[in-house]
């Protein structure tokens, strides 16, 4: 085992800090008998479990548990936290996902006993207050997307592209119009054309125009009265305003599809501009990201959907209504396409992206995106010296910049550079999205960073362009794994513990 | 096969089209371009024989450690033969692309979609440009 022969010599110094004990799996740490705690005698009459349980409820073996002490599993995860990068330690400029800082407030305000002890069976006079938050977060959403009929129940930002097509598929459905395809350009997030199928559409592809904005005559040859929703993202996955997006949603409203908003980049465009007002008719907002709820982790999340006016009919069940004094949950929807999540979405998530929401307000909302613009265009006006940034001067949010020319020069990719800045405390860019662009490292600051670390930031890149090749290729240094065996871990994942002689110990 | 000699889509599939007796075979596969491009090759997934596509259509999709990319049918026709071979060994993609590495095997059904594809030296071009 590693820590027992990661004896503290000049090199390894900073790896020996770490206890490497406990960072074993549990289950090599176990002893039998070993326990967290232990419980008193029983002072109460014995039952016996055959009068308390069927047979088929008995286990007939005890679960094979790991044997530890408290102090064993404390260490252990708290340790494991640390083998990580994370918002709270370290700038994350990775593209397309809004590593924002999530105010500590949002979390103490969703922790709060009267909003976490709530339980969805309540009576509704019992949860007026969390039915009032959540109309108000329905409200502030439709204002915000300029759409008014608002869903809160999907629970994350691709469940809400499905739904919202299952919504459009509805509408077509009642209005007796056939339309098979929906369409996506060819920088979409690859959820979109998923979704698209996942609801029954056919997904097709269009092009993008060397400028990086949506092929007119590729949408203009490819639209007919087959399509049903256009899903565009804007900004999109390069960080450009496509400027023609009240063109193609005349287009595509004349030939009688709709026009979807993918919300990945609406930290871009908040107080701004509207979806609904330059042609959306369907959106989704990304709570994770706009608004500083929790990333990762697996969940929940959510992904509230806004649609108009006339789609709102065909929204899930319930949604929350008021006639200004009492709340209510409405179930009675003919026309609705049902539940797509229990109760009312993971509110959780929710009640942090109204927390957000109202301690910015309006005015600090759009303070919140024309700070993140800023950002990255200061970013973006460092790195265009460091490395080639294709698609322009100026950018949104996010921009895109290329390793290409060093790949041809150096044999040094964007997964080198990637790699690399984990050794000098930053976490990775996206790389190798969006597929446009050939060896791309896509960077989002995001309105939470100082100008200090921005310059340090791009002084980093800068020195990791310098460095040999061949030590870009053998990066990271300092992180607990280097670089994992990407084909082997897709391939033959081992996704639990398979008993002490099944695991390969070498790769801890 | 010899890659000069090939037909290439935008998208980075080949075509080789056989005659016999007036019956025309396209084989297909993805170039070696397209391949160094996906980097590490992950999984890989087939039609059955039988389909029938028509040109432009999705055939399958091949999967990298990058990203997931879709395998387009250069012409129309039914799918004759599958490689199986491939899923469970896609170092042959890598180290064969134009022979061992072929995936499916169409008899043509409308060779009109072959005029739009590109030889060797204009796919060359555009590799360059995409590079």
């Amino acid at each position: 085992m590693r820590w027992q022969t990661a004896l503290p010599t000049r090199n390894n110094l900073r790896q020996s800090m770490r206890n490497r004990l406990a960072t074993q799996p549990l289950f090599d740490l176990s002893k039998p008998g070993r326990r967290g705690t232990r419980l008193p005698k029983c002072d109460v009459p014995v039952q016996d479990l055959e009068q308390l349980l069927p047979a088929w409820a008995q286990a007939t073996e005890p679960p094979g548990l790991p044997e530890v002490t408290e102090p064993e599993v404390v260490r252990h995860f708290t340790n494991l936290s640390t083998l990580n990068m994370s918002v709270d330690t370290h700038f994350y400029p990775l593209g397309s996902c809004t590593m924002k800082y999530n105010p500590k407030r949002n979390e103490r305000l969703a922790g709060t006993p009267g909003i976490v002890n709530l339980h969805p069976y309540q009576p509704e006079d019992t949860i007026q207050g969390m039915l009032q938050l959540l109309y108000e977060l329905q409200e502030m959403l439709a204002e915000i997307s300029g759409l008014p009929a608002v869903s809160l129940q999907p629970a994350a930002g691709a469940h809400g592209e499905l739904t919202a097509l299952m919504v459009a598929g509805a509408h077509f459905r009642e209005s007796g119009e056939l339309r098979t395809k929906v369409l996506t350009p060819d920088s979409s997030h690859g959820t979109n054309p998923a979704s698209a199928r996942m609801a029954g559409f056919e997904s097709v592809m269009i092009k993008s125009s060397e400028s990086g904005f949506v092929d007119m005559d590729d949408l203009r040859s490819k639209l007919d009265e087959q399509v049903a929703v256009f899903m565009i993202t804007n900004p999109n996955t390069l960080g450009i305003f496509d400027h023609q997006v009240s063109e193609i949603s005349d287009l595509v409203h004349k030939s009688g599809g709709l026009i979807y908003l993918d919300g990945a980049n609406m930290n871009a465009i908040l107080g701004v501009t509207r979806p609904g007002d330059f042609g959306a008719d369907m959106m989704h907002f990304n709570p994770h990201k706009t608004f500083s709820g929790p990333h990762g982790g697996g969940g929940p999340g959510a992904g509230p959907i806004c649609v108009n006016e006339a789609l709102g009919a065909y929204l899930p069940v319930p949604v929350v209504a008021s006639d200004g004094e009492h709340y209510r949950l409405v179930y009675d929807r003919p026309r609705s396409i049902g539940q797509v999540r229990s109760f009312f979405g993971n509110v959780g998530v929710l009640v942090r992206a109204y927390c957000y929401i109202l301690s910015h307000g309006p005015d600090g909302l759009r303070r919140v995106s024309e700070n993140a613009v800023l950002n990255a265009n200061y970013l973006l006006s460092r790195v265009r010296h460091i490395l080639p940034v294709p698609h322009g001067s100026r950018c949104m949010h996010e921009f895109v910049a290329t390793a290409s020319d060093l790949k041809k020069k150096s044999g040094v990719t964007a997964m080198d550079l990637g790699k690399r800045l984990l050794d000098y405390g930053f976490h990775a860019p996206t790389v190798y999205f969006p597929l446009t662009v050939p060896e791309c490292l896509m960077i989002e600051p995001t309105e939470t960073e100082s100008k200090e670390t921005l310059d340090a930031f791009a002084e980093a890149l800068f020195r990791i362009t310098e460095e040999p090749a061949e030590l870009l290729h053998e990066t990271p240094h300092s992180t607990y794994t280097s670089r994992p065996d990407e084909v082997t871990a897709a391939r033959k994942p081992q996704l639990k513990w398979s008993g002490p002689s099944g695991t390969d110990k070498k790769d801890h | 096969m010899n890659p000069e000699e090939l037909l290439y889509c935008e998208t980075h599939e080949w075509v080789s089209i056989t005659d016999e007796g007036g019956s025309k075979t396209a084989t297909v596969g993805i170039s070696k371009f397209a391949v160094e491009q996906l980097t590490d090759l992950v999984f890989m997934e087939l039609p059955e024989p039988g389909a029938e596509v028509a040109a432009g259509d999705e055939f399958g999709e091949v999967e990298s450690v990058k990203a997931v990319s879709s395998l387009y049918a250069p012409v129309a026709g039914k799918i004759l033969e599958v490689n199986h071979d491939l899923p469970n060994n896609l170092e042959t993609l890598s180290e064969d692309p134009y022979d061992k590495g072929w995936i499916i095997r169409l008899a043509v059904s409308d060779d009109s979609a072959l005029s739009t594809l590109l030889d060797y030296q204009a796919y060359q071009k555009q590799c360059a440009a995409e590079e």
